[in-house]
């Protein structure tokens, strides 16, 4: 069985070709890194596996199923969920009005009963409250729980919004540099909390990351990217010495 | 500063915070349900208040809490407004069937633009809606069959199950049920999962999208519900002025909703009613000074010269009582509000109970927002 796979994958913007035929594959229980200088199309390899982005050509298969084609809001639901670059939280709600959002994935929302509150309605509002506390106990957010997003500091917000991702319980987490911005000493935590995701939860991770202390201490594969095409897939030592990597970093 | 002891997830499902907040409503409450007793000749304008209470959750659920904001729910109030008399006078229909009628018919006519709405954002959308407000203004002209066109056309008292509402409290009543229902309803819908997708669609639609919000379906779920319920005040606004013209559903009153939400605070429903508040009680308060304050002025100004004193007088009396003038305190309103409180009044609130909570230590940047420059915008 195939876990998560990305075939002959393209997209051209205009005439910028910014991914080209890039294939790889994921396998259960991996955590699985792309590298790359800027602008080699990391992010828009997420932004077409999230089907933010339509792909020109080229398939994305998820537990054996062709997800190419299935709608954006349907991807969280298929079991994929995932973080963004630059925060892309909730800002005027509380952390966990965030976490449970996450849980949209799992709400079966019907307006007529929601406008009456019923019974129902509370108990399903209980046990996606329940999910979000266990979410919150594993990242330690139990001190923000209430307090709004725009007035928490960034490297709390990366961590709310992977949080709100694993809400979704999802068995592929794409993670998109989760260590930019904060300081070592949170990008050191980053690397045990991505490590548990793998280890205590059973969730596949799929990242972009630039720091190399951190891609080397939990990546089990590293995929290089130059130019939207695939320079290099393999360990990250392998990857790390791959002349054709070195070359594209520092050019020459 | 009082922190509730939470022992169970069912106490931050509430409506309320905590048996206090609870206490407080029910004492407010009360006060309103005596206050007719206290003011008794000025029920009328109180139960406009009640009206625009309901337009202003009507709004503050699309602009508010959907980020969606519309210029033409004077429209949607027109086709309750309509529709309710239409079917109470010519069909002959209970009246609660034909306010749940009027409802049901503004939410399809709000769904009906949220659709093609959907492609739009910001002020697109704001355009389109004042669009859609300018078609239905023309419909309700030319529609003679069901509006009687310009010549307008009368509306009855309210006889709800044969009884007559007719009477200035009893409407003052009946206008404050229907508003407290929709504060239940829409308080409900707001704690539940249908409310934090339409907050999560405000605050950011990608992040939304992928954490599984069809953002149509829910867009146009706001659109509807918030339509619905400018259909229910439709009604009862129809009862209030007691006589039907196109001309009374126009933009301007479409901007009065909006200045409602901004001036009472985006994002909360204590908001849309201290908007509502706001809009009904300022005409009253501008006539009350074009009557005085010339005067007033005059007098001042007699102090420092007989001559002075006259020209003052007129000078501010042909000022105040140029025509437009209410227009222009509104937009002015508005823009100093935007500029100096976006918060709102609502905000205000917010700012002053923390200043008393905390009160040696209050922080004023606590309410200062961040600039958002770190954020992408080119997935928007």
């Amino acid at each position: 069985m195939t876990f998560f796979a990305v075939d002959n994958l393209g997209v051209s913007f205009g005439g910028i070709r910014a991914v080209d035929s890039v294939s790889f594959e994921v396998e259960a229980g991996q955590v699985f890194t792309i590298i790359g200088p800027n602008g080699a199309g990391k992010t828009t390899i997420f932004n077409l596996i999230s089907r933010i982005y339509e792909p020109t050509d080229g398939r994305l298969l998820f537990r054996d199923e062709d997800i190419t084609d299935v709608p954006p809001h349907e991807i969280a639901r298929r079991g994929i969920a995932r973080t963004f670059q630059n925060i892309e939280l909730f800002e005027h709600a509380s952390v966990l009005q965030n976490l449970l959002l996450g849980r949209h994935a799992h709400a079966r929302p019907h307006l007529a009963a929601e406008l009456l509150f019923l019974p129902s309605v509370r108990a399903r509002e209980r046990a996606h409250r329940e999910a979000a506390e266990k979410v919150i106990d594993f990242l330690d957010l139990q001190a923000y729980r209430d307090s709004l997003v725009v007035n928490l500091p960034y490297g709390v917000r990366k961590v709310v919004e992977m949080g709100r991702a694993l809400c979704t319980e999802p068995a592929l987490l794409l993670l998109d540099e989760p260590s930019s911005g904060l300081s070592v000493e949170e990008t050191a935590d980053m690397a045990f909390w991505i490590q548990d995701i793998r280890t205590l939860l059973g969730i596949t991770v799929l990242m972009v990351e630039h720091d190399m202390s951190l891609v080397t201490a939990v990546s089990d594969r590293v995929l290089a990217l130059n130019y939207g095409r695939v320079v290099a897939c393999g360990t990250s030592r392998e990857v790390q010495e791959h002349p054709e990597v070195i070359k594209a970093y520092l050019g020459g | 500063m009082r922190v509730p002891f939470k022992t169970t997830y069912d106490q931050d499902l509430g409506l309320f915070r905590d048996p206090v907040q609870r206490r407080w409503y029910a004492a407010l409450l009360a006060a309103v349900i005596l206050l007719p007793l206290a003011v008794p000749d000025y029920l009328v304008d109180i139960s406009l208040v009640f009206i625009y209470g309901l337009c202003g959750l009507s709004l503050m659920v699309l602009a508010g809490y959907t980020g969606l904001v519309s210029l033409g729910h004077a429209a949607f109030l027109g086709i309750g407004a309509y529709a309710h008399v239409y079917f109470v006078q010519d069909l002959g229909l209970p009246w609660v069937v034909a306010v749940a009628l009027a409802a049901v018919l503004s939410a399809g006519a709000g769904v009906l633009v949220g659709l093609p709405a959907l492609r739009m954002t910001g002020v697109y959308l704001t355009i389109a809606t004042l669009a859609f407000a300018l078609i239905i203004q023309e419909v309700f002209t030319r529609w003679d069959s069901v509006t009687h066109g310009l010549k307008g056309r009368p509306v009855d008292k309210p006889v709800i199950f044969g009884v007559s509402f007719a009477s200035d409290p009893a409407f003052y009543f009946l206008c404050l049920a229907v508003l407290i229902g929709a504060l239940w309803l829409t308080g409900n819908v707001l704690r539940a999962p249908t409310g934090r997708a339409w907050v999560a669609i405000r605050d950011s639609e990608i992040a939304a999208q992928s954490m599984g919000v069809h953002l149509a379906r829910y867009k146009t779920m706001a659109f509807g519900y918030s339509a619905a319920l400018m259909g229910a005040a439709g009604a009862l606004f129809a009862h209030k002025i007691g006589f039907l013209a196109p001309d009374i559903f126009s933009v301007l009153l479409s901007i009065q909703f909006l200045l409602m939400v901004v001036v009472g605070g985006l994002g909360s429903l204590h908001g849309a009613l201290y908007g509502a508040v706001f809009v009904a009680m300022l005409p009253v308060l501008i006539s009350e000074a074009r009557d005085h304050v010339p005067q007033w002025a005059g007098h001042a100004a007699a102090a420092l010269g007989k001559d002075a004193g006259a020209a003052a007088y007129l000078a501010l009396d042909r000022f105040v009582k140029q025509p437009g003038l209410e227009p222009g305190i509104f937009g002015l309103i508005l823009v100093l509000f935007i500029l100096f409180e976006p918060l709102g009044i609502y905000g205000r609130w917010r700012k002053l109970q923390l200043f008393f909570s905390t009160f040696p230590l209050y922080k004023r940047a606590t309410f200062r927002r961040q600039k958002t420059y770190m954020r992408s915008e080119r997935l928007r």
